[in-house]
């Protein structure tokens, strides 16, 4: 297999050969390359096969108590807080599609979260998942296990900003789920899953399912 | 009280971690503690440097088990790129003199647990597949990830064009990713399994 230009680059990417400036490019490129988050997926399963070929001895014993006291320390700020649904009065939203799409985008992003700048994996209310949105406020929908949408039916995301819904897409349902939304989801949106006719419609009929909060 | 959390996945232990559960972080650092050491040390060539890598690591796995999406990939990965990234970074911030070959020697005990073992069987497979790789494939892959090496630099250092260090690497990986990936069914026969 061949990959020409910023492409090639998912290999360097894994192995942590880019510099500071083109890691950060890379990233952005990731966040609309369905291509090069597969690649970078396989790619750092591969590379991280390397670190097994290092022979040393093990850590210090004292090394294990060190982390494990500064993570207690810090538990309170991982215990994961709960956060309050403030959906706006308007409903939510509206169709289709293939929720095929996966992700690697998903680990992508959630890779550079870790890494800083704009994270986020935000939490659903309603259902077991979160939304995850890079920096450039692309977003998938991860729901861990969701009823298939009944027949004639359909899930419709929405993202929902100043409480005026729009269409992000329409997914069947059926266990795990990440969909990536059709939608880019700014800043203070909130991105709300109705079901709705077979098709999908252009405005929420029903209460959401499950949504977030502003994201 | 103390678990038995042997038994559990990888995966399932971030998920216990991502509720600030410690004792599952415990578990992971005992299943990846050491090939992180080695990883971090190879790297940094320092044991206090690889120390502060590993346990930034570790930390930055405590605070981000959340965001972990086991679909997406094993968490042996997630871990040890990680742990990678970090000492990278390390090593960049730190600029070592990472020119020099430095040989960190193997200190393997002489009465290996079942952990040691497994390590042992990985590391042959590892071992196994870089030697079908053509040299050059196998010396930018080899200098990039335990050298912390960026393109740029691997260029300079080896007198070649980027962009043949770019399709080097590209292909060695490829090529390794194939490998590796082949057997993967037998390995799968010999997993031991985590019991206590």
């Amino acid at each position: 297999m061949e990959r020409t230009g910023i492409h090639e680059l998912s290999a360097a990417y894994a192995l942590d050969a880019l510099d500071g400036d083109e890691r950060r490019e890379f990233e952005e490129h990731l966040t609309h390359c369905a291509e090069c988050r597969l690649d970078v997926a396989s790619f750092q399963e591969a590379a991280s096969a390397l670190a097994y070929q290092v022979e040393v001895a093990p850590p210090p014993p004292a090394l294990k108590d060190s982390i494990l006291e500064q993570a207690r320390r810090e538990r309170s700020n991982v215990v994961p807080l709960r956060r309050r649904l403030a959906l706006p009065a308007v409903a939510t939203v509206a169709a289709v599609a293939a929720c095929a799409a996966i992700s690697l985008g998903v680990w992508a992003a959630t890779l550079h979260s870790e890494l800083g700048t704009r994270p986020e994996a935000v939490p659903l209310t309603g259902a077991s998942g979160s939304v995850i949105v890079t920096p450039g406020n692309e977003a998938t929908l991860v729901v861990k296990d969701l009823a298939p949408a009944p027949a004639g039916k359909t899930y419709e995301a929405w993202v929902i900003q100043d409480n005026q819904p729009v269409r992000a897409g329409t997914f069947g349902g059926g266990g795990q789920v990440a969909f990536p939304l059709t939608r880019k989801v700014p800043e203070g949106a909130i991105v709300a899953v109705t079901l709705e006719q077979a098709g999908g419609v252009d405005q929420p009929t029903t209460d959401p399912v499950f949504a977030t909060e502003p994201v | 009280m103390a678990r038995d959390l042997a038994h559990l996945s990888d995966e399932a232990l971030v998920a216990l971690a991502a509720r600030a559960d410690d004792g599952a972080l415990a578990e992971l650092y005992d299943r990846f503690g050491h090939v992180a050491y080695g990883l971090a040390l190879r790297v940094v060539r320092d044991p206090a440097l690889a120390e502060d890598a590993v346990q930034e690591a570790f930390l930055t796995i405590w605070r981000s088990a959340a965001r972990f999406v086991p679909e997406r990939a094993n968490a042996s990965t997630w871990i040890l790129t990680l742990v990678h990234r970090r000492a990278v970074d390390v090593v960049r911030r730190e600029q070592p003199r990472r020119a020099e070959p430095i040989e960190v020697a193997p200190q393997a005990s002489a009465n290996a647990t079942e952990d040691e073992a497994w390590l042992r069987l990985r590391r042959a497979r590892v071992q196994d597949a870089l030697r079908q790789l053509p040299d050059q494939q196998r010396e930018a892959l080899e200098l990039a990830y335990y050298g912390g090496f960026t393109q740029s630099e691997l260029a300079d250092r080896l007198g070649e064009p980027l962009g043949t260090i770019k399709s080097r690497m590209f292909a060695g990986l490829a090529r390794l990713r194939e490998l590796l990936d082949t057997g993967s069914e037998e390995e799968r026969w010999n997993e031991p399994e985590f019991t206590s």
